[in-house]
Parts: C-alpha cells; sequence; structure tokens
C-alpha cells in the first residue's frame, strides 16, 4: 500500500448523507476482475446521464451537470466532504479503489460505516470523522469560496483551514501507523506465525470438529 | 470470572494476540468465498507467493453473477461468466473447496452455509460480503470484510480487528399472527436507524427473538447490517442445536457431542452488561413497507409516505424530500395506494423455504394482478428449491403466473439480468433499497414473503392479516 502523505487539497462538497457503497461504484462494475481503473466509475449513476456499463468509454459519455463532481470548480477535488453514515452498505472494496483511482484522498464526515473506513485504510485513503457542526461550516465554507482547499496532517491528527483554524480529529493508533508506513497488514500478520500456530494447535484439541477428517 | 455477553465469549475465544492498544489477531474458522469480492484476493496471493494458510477453512460458491433462468448454455454475459470462471479456476489451483453453478448445493453464500452445515455454533466466519451477519443466527461471529481482509484471511487464517462494543435489542412479548423476521427487523431499524448499530455487535434476544425459527432468526441477524452494526447473533438453544444436527458438514458421533456440549454455553451469562440495550414491545409491531431508499425509511403498512415538511432536521429533510423525488412518490399517501408492477420473492434475507412456504401459502389459488408485469421467485439455493418443488410450491407460484427460476442473488442486486428498469417498482424481498440497487432508476420497497405475496395478487400493497384468502 503507498503511505499516506500530508495532504493539501481541493475540497468537493457531497451534501447527502447515508451515502451507500453501491452509488459510490454502482454493481455492474464489480464485474471487473482488477483492483485499478474504477476512477471513471466512482459515482456513476449521479455522474453520467446514461446507462454505465464496464468497458465504456467515459469520455464519450453525457454527463450530468449539476452533479458536484463535474462541476469546473471542484475538478481536481482530493478531500470529499460529505455527511452521516457515509459508505454504508455493501462490503465491496471497489468503493475505496474507486474514489482512490478518482483521486481521493481523504473523507470528511461526521460519521462513516465501519467496514468502508476499514477498507478506505487498506487503501491510503484516510477517512475523517469531524463533528457534525464543523462538517456543517466546512459546508458553508466550501460553498462559499472556490478553490476552497483543507490541510489534512496525519501525524499531528488534524485539519487545518486557508485561514489557520486547525481541527483535531481521532485515528487509530495501529491504523495510522500502517497509513504513515504505507505497511502491509499481512506481513505484519506473518510475524506471529508461531503464535498463530500455538493457537491452532489447542483448538485442534477443543473443537477437532472444525478440522476435517 | 465477571459475566460475559455472548460476544465477549466467541471474542474472548478466538483472539490468538493482543496489542496494549487493543489491536488483536483474531482467528477465523470459516470463511465463505463469493466471486464478486474475491479475484483480486487470490491476485493477490499470487503477486505475493502466498498459499492459503489453511485451504480446508474456506467454501466457495458463486452465487452474484449467475443466471436464473435456463444454466445449460452457461453463461451468455462475457463479463458474469469471466468472474464466475475465475473464481472456478482460483479454487482449482489454491485447492479450495467451490460448490460450481450447476451443483444441486449451490445457491447464495448466506444460504448454503447454514443449510449444508459449513457454518456452525461457535464459529468465527467471515466472507466479502456484508449480509454475512447472517450466520450469526446460529451463535456465531460473523462478519463482512472487505477484499483485502479476503485476502488476509486466505493468508493467515486471521484478522486484525478491535473488538466492537455489546449492544442487547430486545423484542419482548410475541407478535401478532402474520408478523414475520422481516417485520421485525424493519422495525428494529425504523427505530435504531441505518447507523444506529456503527460500532456495535447486536445480540437479538427477547421471547419474540426466542419464538422464531432459525430461518427467521436468520432474515434477523442477515440485516444488521443494514442497522449498521459489525455483527448480530442470537444465542444458542434447543433450536439450533436441532437445527444443526445431520447437516452434511456438521460433526457427528463423538464429536457431535463434544460441540453440542461447548454450543449448549453459548449464552450471554446473567447479568452481563451491555453497552447499549433497546428494548421493542413485540406487540406493537405491524406489517412493514419501506418507502425510500435506506431501510430506516421503513413505516407500517397502515400508515402513509411521511411528509419532509414535518422533519425539522434540514439534512434529514433534504434527504427524505431526494428519497421521495427518486422513488415517485408524493408525501401523506397511503402506503396501500402504492402499487408495485415487479414481485422479487428471494435473497439471502428471505430465500429460504419458510419463506417460500410462507408466500405460497398467500398465493394458492390465486393468480397475480394484472398491473404486475414480472413475478419473479429465487430459491435462494439448489437444495431449496427441490424442497419447494417436493412440496409442490413450485405449482403455486406458476398457476398464479409467478416465475419459477433457479438460486442466486437475481435481482436483490441486479448483477445478472434480472434488474428492474428505471422507474419500475417492486415488492421485495430482499435487504436494500437503495437508489440503483436493483437496477438503475429503479424502485425498491422491502416487505416480508407474505406481504410481497400479498401486494403480488391484489396489485397494491395491503395488510397481508386482512386478505381473504
Ligand atoms: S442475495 Fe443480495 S444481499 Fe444477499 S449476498 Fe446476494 S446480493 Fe448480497
Amino acid at each position: 500500500m503507498d503511505a499516506f502523505c500530508r495532504l493539501n487539497g481541493l475540497v468537493a462538497p457531497l451534501d447527502r448523507s447515508n451515502v451507500d457503497t453501491d452509488a459510490i461504484i454502482p454493481k455492474q462494475f464489480l464485474k471487473s476482475i482488477k483492483r485499478t481503473g474504477f476512477g471513471p466509475n466512482l459515482f456513476d449513476e449521479w455522474r453520467y446521464l446514461d446507462h454505465g456499463e464496464l468497458g465504456m468509454d467515459c469520455s464519450k459519455r453525457p454527463l450530468n451537470a449539476d452533479f458536484v463532481l463535474n462541476q469546473p470548480r471542484y475538478q481536481g477535488a482530493e478531500v470529499l466532504l460529505t455527511r452521516d453514515n457515509f459508505g454504508c452498505g455493501s462490503s465491496r472494496e471497489h468503493a475505496p479503489w474507486a474514489l482512490f483511482d478518482y483521486g481521493i484522498r481523504a473523507v470528511i464526515a461526521p460519521s462513516f460505516a465501519e467496514i468502508f473506513a476499514n477498507n478506505c485504510t487498506k487503501n491510503s485513503i484516510l477517512p475523517i470523522v469531524l463533528p457534525t457542526e464543523t462538517v456543517a461550516r466546512l459546508f458553508v465554507a466550501v460553498e462559499a469560496s472556490p478553490g476552497y482547499r483543507l490541510s489534512v496532517d496525519l501525524e499531528k491528527q488534524q485539519v487545518t483551514t486557508a485561514d489557520g483554524e486547525v481541527f483535531e480529529f481521532a485515528v487509530d493508533a495501529f491504523r495510522k501507523e500502517c497509513l504513515l508506513k504505507g505497511l502491509d497488514d499481512i506481513s505484519l500478520t506473518l510475524q506471529h506465525v508461531e503464535a498463530i500456530k500455538a493457537f491452532e494447535e489447542k483448538k485442534r484439541v477443543e473443537e477437532p470438529w472444525l478440522f476435517g477428517s | 470470572m465477571s459475566a460475559k455477553t455472548l460476544y465477549d465469549k466467541l471474542w474472548d475465544r478466538h483472539v490468538v494476540r493482543c496489542d496494549d492498544d487493543g489491536t488483536c489477531l483474531l482467528y477465523i474458522d470459516r470463511q465463505l468465498v463469493h466471486e464478486v469480492t474475491s479475484p483480486q484476493a487470490f491476485e493477490g496471493l499470487r503477486l505475493t507467493g502466498r498459499k492459503p494458510w489453511r485451504a480446508d477453512a474456506n467454501l466457495a460458491v458463486p452465487d452474484h453473477n449467475v443466471p436464473t433462468t435456463d444454466r445449460s448454455k452457461g453463461i451468455s454475459d462475457p463479463l458474469s461468466r469471466l468472474q464466475v470462471e475465475t473464481l472456478d479456476a482460483n479454487c482449482a489451483d489454491f485447492g479450495i473447496e467451490e460448490f460450481a453453478m450447476n451443483d444441486i448445493r449451490q445457491g447464495i453464500v448466506h444460504i448454503i452455509g447454514p443449510e449444508q452445515g459449513v457454518t456452525l455454533p461457535g464459529m468465527t466466519i467471515v466472507c466479502g460480503d456484508s449480509h454475512t451477519s447472517t450466520h450469526g443466527a446460529l451463535g456465531s461471529l460473523a462478519f463482512g470484510i472487505g477484499t483485502s481482509e479476503v485476502e488476509h484471511v486466505l493468508a493467515t487464517q486471521c484478522l486484525i480487528q478491535k473488538k466492537a462494543k455489546n449492544m442487547l435489542v430486545s423484542v419482548d412479548g410475541q407478535v401478532g399472527v402474520g408478523i414475520t423476521a422481516k417485520d421485525i427487523m424493519l422495525a428494529i431499524i425504523g427505530k435504531i436507524g441505518t447507523a444506529g448499530g456503527t460500532g456495535y455487535v447486536i445480540e437479538f434476544g427477547g421471547d419474540a427473538i426466542r419464538a422464531l425459527s432459525m430461518e427467521g432468526r436468520m432474515s434477523v441477524c442477515n440485516m444488521s447490517i443494514e442497522a449498521g452494526a459489525r455483527a448480530g447473533m442470537v444465542a444458542v438453544d434447543e433450536k439450533t442445536i436441532a437445527y444443526t444436527k445431520g447437516r452434511p458438514y456438521s460433526p457427528k458421533g463423538a464429536e457431535w457431542d463434544q460441540a453440542e456440549r461447548y454450543w449448549k454455553s453459548l449464552q450471554s451469562d446473567p447479568g452481563a452488561e451491555y453497552d447499549e440495550v433497546v428494548h421493542l414491545d413485540a406487540t406493537s409491531i405491524q406489517p412493514q413497507v419501506t418507502w425510500g431508499t435506506s431501510p430506516e425509511m421503513v413505516t407500517s403498512v397502515d400508515g402513509c409516505v411521511p411528509d419532509p415538511a414535518n422533519e425539522p432536521d434540514p439534512v434529514k429533510r433534504e434527504g427524505m424530500q431526494a428519497a421521495l423525488t427518486y422513488m415517485g412518490l408524493t408525501a401523506s399517501t397511503p402506503i396501500t395506494e402504492i402499487y408495485p408492477d415487479t414481485i422479487f420473492l428471494g435473497s439471502c434475507t428471505n430465500g429460504r423455504i419458510e419463506d417460500l412456504r410462507a408466500a405460497a401459502e398467500i398465493v394458492k389459488g390465486n393468480k397475480v394482478a394484472a398491473n404486475i408485469k414480472r413475478a419473479l421467485v429465487v430459491p435462494g439455493s439448489g437444495l431449496v428449491k427441490q424442497q419447494a418443488e417436493a412440496e409442490g410450491l413450485d405449482k403455486i407460484f406458476l398457476q398464479a403466473g409467478f416465475e419459477w427460476r433457479e438460486p442466486g442473488c437475481s435481482m436483490c442486486l441486479g448483477m445478472n439480468d434480472d434488474r428492474l428498469a428505471p422507474k419500475e417498482r417492486s415488492a421485495s424481498t430482499s435487504n436494500r433499497n437503495f437508489e440503483g440497487r436493483q437496477g438503475q432508476g429503479g424502485r425498491t420497497h422491502l416487505v416480508s414473503p407474505a406481504m410481497a405475496a400479498a401486494a403480488a395478487i391484489v396489485g397494491h400493497f395491503v395488510d397481508v392479516r386482512t386478505l381473504e384468502v
């Protein structure tokens, strides 16, 4: 996984709560057996006026001009600002893959669905929880000022506005370390091979029916 | 030793090691694998030269992409075909058992696990699928994971996790006649909201849950994720033991005796403390129908589509307005004046034999109403289908004008050819009414199998208890 670096990014506001992973990346794109290339289909049903299928040339498709990510002022956004329970529903990791492929590096919301937030941290995306009132204020600020950017410092666990206002956020210490160093979970776990084997041996005795015959 | 909840017990029993900050390695007993969320995980193993830690702890089945019509000619959509063939090849390469598309045991992953005894009480069970919570009905800790974690479990038989909080949802008293597990669960979600369970594992308890069949408990646990919870579970009782006994992959002989002794301890201790307790009065639960684009947008069949004007919170108000626009509904419309054109009976929520029986009872001797363009019955597995046919349920559905299909996820998410066209409106026994879930622009109302069957016969939503059949 890529390490998460400090970020100063353009912010795009997605003013909805309960945005589900079906909306982030609709099912037809889940037929891909790859991890990459989902960016053009991020929010496909909101972003385009036609029906998208895997393999279509998205540059030729009619855009929904009303959708926030299609507005010229939000092109190149790296921070997505949104409302409660972002990423609910399906566990598809294609959702963070699509966000990352599109260029999003951090998502700010008052709350996230758990599997989605977990999947983000395994794909170099930082989910940042800020209080509802702070998020509401940021929405007003973003919409009022074109080119609005926020700085994200994972090391210090701070989001900073252009005016220098600072918002602290919480992050799991283990996940923080992994994100900062771009660590791979599997290699970390395999440092404990002996512990896993010992556990398994005990289990074979206590619950032999779990181990085939 | 202090009193433990069921979740505490299952968690403690599977911890391999923990760091000081509570980050633990959790041992996983069983992984279920389907074709959509696994190809990139197998690819990861290949790229790193890793092998499955314990191939025999995994079972694979294709379900999302499979056609529900005649399968003798294979899958016509080349992308779906490639995904299913990729699963076949990965299972062959890595030595993982698979119920392939034409195996009689094939079906929706969350239906076949309990059906085969592949998922058992006391296990930790994962799958790259959020509805893995279904298996918690057997007194196990079961939850959905992403593809990176599928690879992690394949490679290490463990997951890196922190413990969630404990929530008890107690459904007190008994539900009335005609009220099903689905109605109970929709009522719970209506009460606590789609994020109400975030950060928790929910144990479902109370008289009404104890009274449910194992199938009913599976329907309840299935939708734990729709309440935002990491997992849902029900304590082991005699029903759990009876259900599990004699299944193909269940333990036999002396191992059965040993297992049964252990499983009988899988309840929360008296006096165990929960971080949150929610009570629901079972006697007040009415048949439920969702009206919006989130499962929490739900009301009783005798209710009306709510008016956003009455919602004080501006963010919620806008969400309601957007949902009504998407659903093509006007505020204050009685639920019984909503006319679906499509009926979908199936999914991992309601694709079990009990669900088909409940629907068939309503359908029997009736015809599908003229405004219903399509009515599908998609059994949850090949064995459910076989059982239903042995009971003559297929004939009841066919005579009424339903289509009788092959098992799979089908119109629950429409990755195969079964989907809603824009503006089509379904009465669906599945679990998600999200925008576009059943097909781009499609409009979904979640209901119980009996309520879907009643809507099919009458042509609009109706209180199944008032139906004269
Ligand atoms: S039936 Fe629906 S919810 Fe269940 S596994 Fe299949 S797609 Fe997912």
